[in-house]
């Protein structure tokens, strides 16, 4: 279904740099993700990874370079993107129940004040009934396990209704019932015109899962197609041990800066 | 989602708050002044409101207790418990400074100075965060202390140029009385607590999406950062209209202990604020009223002491985590277990009773000896089977026969025993030798969807691994 769109890229990271306590993470990063793609971002931990979808929601400042979605900046097009945080980075004792944290999907859209209304609960239904959650509707969020909590993630991004989806480590820690669920889900996503974008940890899943991969560290080692990128030897680069000068450089720099 | 309507619950407020406004005058006395009086005719002054200065007291404590169990509800989920300490220690340079800008008490000069003081703790607070690698504990807690010292130091500057006369007033600050509010005070507290339930109202869904998943809300576009600001700002003014009463050192315990005891009692965060402002206006009344009846004595402390003596009711008595009705559960839970137990060793010896052709009664001695415990623990146990109607104790309490529904209770808790087992070694590949034990527990847990269940998924079977017929089953 061809539209004014296809040729734009549903997220275009420019030159983008990162830098922590004056310590650089990411440096110089550079990709334009097609819509309609499934993306996976693979890499050692503390290769950058959440940082770089962090710094593309603008969460995280970044110290140079910029990022597009639909070929504008990301601000300006902010419901038409979706952003899935980690797991761990709620507390989930806080006093809501599975349906009002599906709901929250819906404020990004229906501004600061007004209340939201049957439409907005038909969406949150739906949304939950997607991941399989909604007998878990009326559940306080405490009583959720790993996987549940994150399906209820998921259906909060999925009442966004977002075009494009960057999703932090989503497979973390959830049982294999949920993995296979959300996976399923995401290429139903794919197949319907919305564009995926995976923080993933685990390479021996990853060539399976998506369309194409993103290989950070620190920096991107590649990018394109999964067939084409996922080879011994860009492997090798992401996670062996040839980026050591680079992580020392950063060390002394943030040294110096202090 | 249920919304937070205030609607219904602050017109009983309301026409509280008009009856203390208007109600006739008698002995006038301010709180503080009161001699030495019999506590029975205290106790009639308080209950008939015909002191003015009580009434105005009463007024103030039940609007800005309200007002701190809304913002308090948000405090503790959101564990700023310390900000909103350090803020209101911060506030008092700011207090002192009104003071001396107004050379009165003027409550209006008192209010913006103690906003700006307390506001720039917090910036303070977050400048130091963010320069040095110093976390947010420490900042808070050498924010908290300078400006609180620099606030003493004022206090005792004013004090000396101008003699006791106007102090008095600026006394109360530290450790409260209710006695010094007057009316000019109470319209202060009515106004900051009208626009600050308006704010909860109003920004009740981003205001729970910050506290939740901070990130997200920024995902989605919200004014994280400003809506933090304007949170921060009725925080403060908050903390400020309560301070005369309860006093700097204690205002944040107001805050902090009817929204946790809250926190305790509800599951969902616009009960929580219900129930926080309900116990923040109890204490607050607590406190006025126990500081009434003994007079001359602080107001704050006893506000915190009724906060604190409802926070430990919740922490025993909460519906599902008190630890009061945590033990009333497990004992319960005990029990049904060992009643259930009985009644499978009843059903047991009938059923070997019934290959010999025995009859339906059993004698207690022989269910003893089954059970493996003594007479008179049996007896216990069959005296309270009795009360729920599951045996009858006959023969001069020599034997026990199981009631129709006392026998259906035994044959579902058979019939999950043997049913597990079977479960067990077929689905789970234990060895039949190894299944009993298990067994034992699960089958006062089973609900009746899991068996029909698992009997679907065993291709309801009729024999448990030793043989044993399975009683009841649902599928037969």
């Amino acid at each position: 279904m061809p539209d004014k769109n296809v040729h734009v890229p549903a997220l275009e990271v420019h030159d983008l740099t990162v830098s922590y306590l004056r310590r650089p993470v990411l440096y110089g990063v550079d990709f334009a993700v097609p819509s309609g793609r499934l993306v996976g971002i693979v890499g050692p931990n503390g290769a950058g990874k959440s940082t770089l979808i962090k710094s593309i929601m603008g969460l995280v400042p970044s110290s140079g370079g910029w990022a597009k979605v639909f070929g504008q900046p990301v601000k300006e097009q902010i419901t038409r993107v979706g952003y899935v945080p980690q797991r761990e980075s709620v507390d989930w004792d806080f006093p809501v129940n599975v349906m009002d944290v599906v709901l929250m999907g819906c404020y990004g859209r229906i501004g600061l004040i007004r209340r939201t209304g049957r439409a907005e609960q038909a969406k949150a239904r739906a949304a939950l009934d997607k991941v399989g959650m909604l007998p878990y509707a009326g559940r306080q969020i405490s009583n959720l396990s790993g996987g549940q909590q994150q399906r209820v993630f998921i259906a909060r991004a999925l009442a966004q209704e977002s075009e494009l989806y960057l999703m932090d480590e989503p497979f973390a820690g959830v049982d294999a019932a949920t993995e296979a669920a959300i996976i399923t889900l995401m290429k139903e996503m794919r197949d319907a015109g919305k564009t995926v974008i995976v923080v993933h940890h685990d390479l021996a899943t990853a060539r399976e899962y998506f369309d194409m991969l993103l290989l950070l560290n620190m920096r991107v080692v590649a990018f394109g197609e999964t067939g084409e990128v996922f080879t011994g030897e860009l492997l090798q680069q992401t996670y062996g041990g040839r980026l050591t000068v680079l992580s020392e450089i950063a060390d002394k720099l943030a040294k110096e800066g202090s | 989602m249920t919304d937070f309507v205030p609607a219904r619950y602050f017109t009983p407020l309301l026409a509280a708050f008009f009856f203390l406004m208007f109600a006739g005058d008698a002995a006038a006395a301010r709180i503080g002044e009161l001699v030495q009086t019999d506590p029975w005719q205290q106790m009639r002054r308080f209950f008939t409101f015909s002191d003015p200065g009580l009434r105005l007291g009463l007024i103030g404590a039940l609007l800005f207790g309200a007002t701190c169990g809304l913002l308090g509800s948000f405090i503790v989920v959101r564990k700023m418990a310390l900000i909103g300490d350090a803020i209101s220690h911060a506030v008092l340079p700011g207090v002192a400074l009104g003071f001396l800008w107004s050379m009165d008490k003027d409550p209006l000069a008192i209010l913006v100075g103690a906003t700006i003081a307390g506001l720039t703790g917090s910036l303070v607070v977050e400048l130091i965060q963010r320069t040095t690698k110093i976390k947010q504990d420490a900042a808070l807690g050498i924010v908290l202390a300078s400006f609180f010292a620099v606030g003493l130091c004022l206090i005792r500057m004013i004090q000396n140029n101008n003699g006791a006369s106007k102090i008095t007033g600026l006394k109360s600050y530290l450790f409260g009385d209710i006695a010094v509010l007057d009316r000019q005070d109470i319209l202060t507290i009515t106004a900051v607590v009208i626009i600050t339930v308006l704010l909860v109202v109003l920004l009740y869904r981003p205001l729970l999406t910050i506290g939740f998943d901070r990130e997200f809300a920024y995902s989605i576009g919200l004014p994280v950062k400003l809506l933090d600001g304007i949170f921060q700002l009725f925080l403060a003014f908050s903390i400020v209209v309560a301070l005369q009463a309860v006093g700097v050192v204690l205002v944040s315990a107001l805050l902090i202990t009817p929204a946790a005891a809250a926190y305790l009692l509800v599951n969902r965060m616009h009960h929580m604020l219900w129930v926080a402002s309900a116990i923040g206006m109890l204490s607050a009344v607590l406190g006025v009223f126990f500081s009434f009846l003994g007079s001359n004595l602080p107001t704050g402390p006893f506000m915190v002491l009724g906060a604190s003596s409802v926070f430990l009711v919740a922490y025993l008595f909460a519906p599902r985590h008190g630890r009061v009705t945590r033990w009333l559960r497990h004992r319960s839970r005990r029990r049904d277990v060992s009643n259930e137990n009985t009644l499978k060793s009843i059903y047991r010896i009938l059923e070997q009773g019934a290959a010999n052709g025995a009859g339906n009664v059993v004698q207690i001695d022989k269910l003893a000896g089954e059970r493996r415990v003594s007479k008179a623990e049996l007896l216990t146990d069959l005296r309270r089977l009795r009360r729920i109607g599951a045996v009858d104790l006959i023969a001069q309490g020599r034997d026990v026969m199981l009631t129709d529904a006392g026998l259906q209770r035994a044959r579902r808790v058979v019939r999950n025993h043997r049913l597990w087992e079977v479960y067990l070694t077929n689905e789970a590949a234990y060895a039949s030798n190894h299944v009993h034990d298990d067994a034992e527990k699960i089958e006062h847990f089973l609900s009746e969807e899991k068996v029909a269940e698992i009997e679907h998924q065993l291709d309801y079977p009729e024999v448990d691994p030793h043989g044993k017929p399975i009683p009841g089953r649902i599928g037969a």
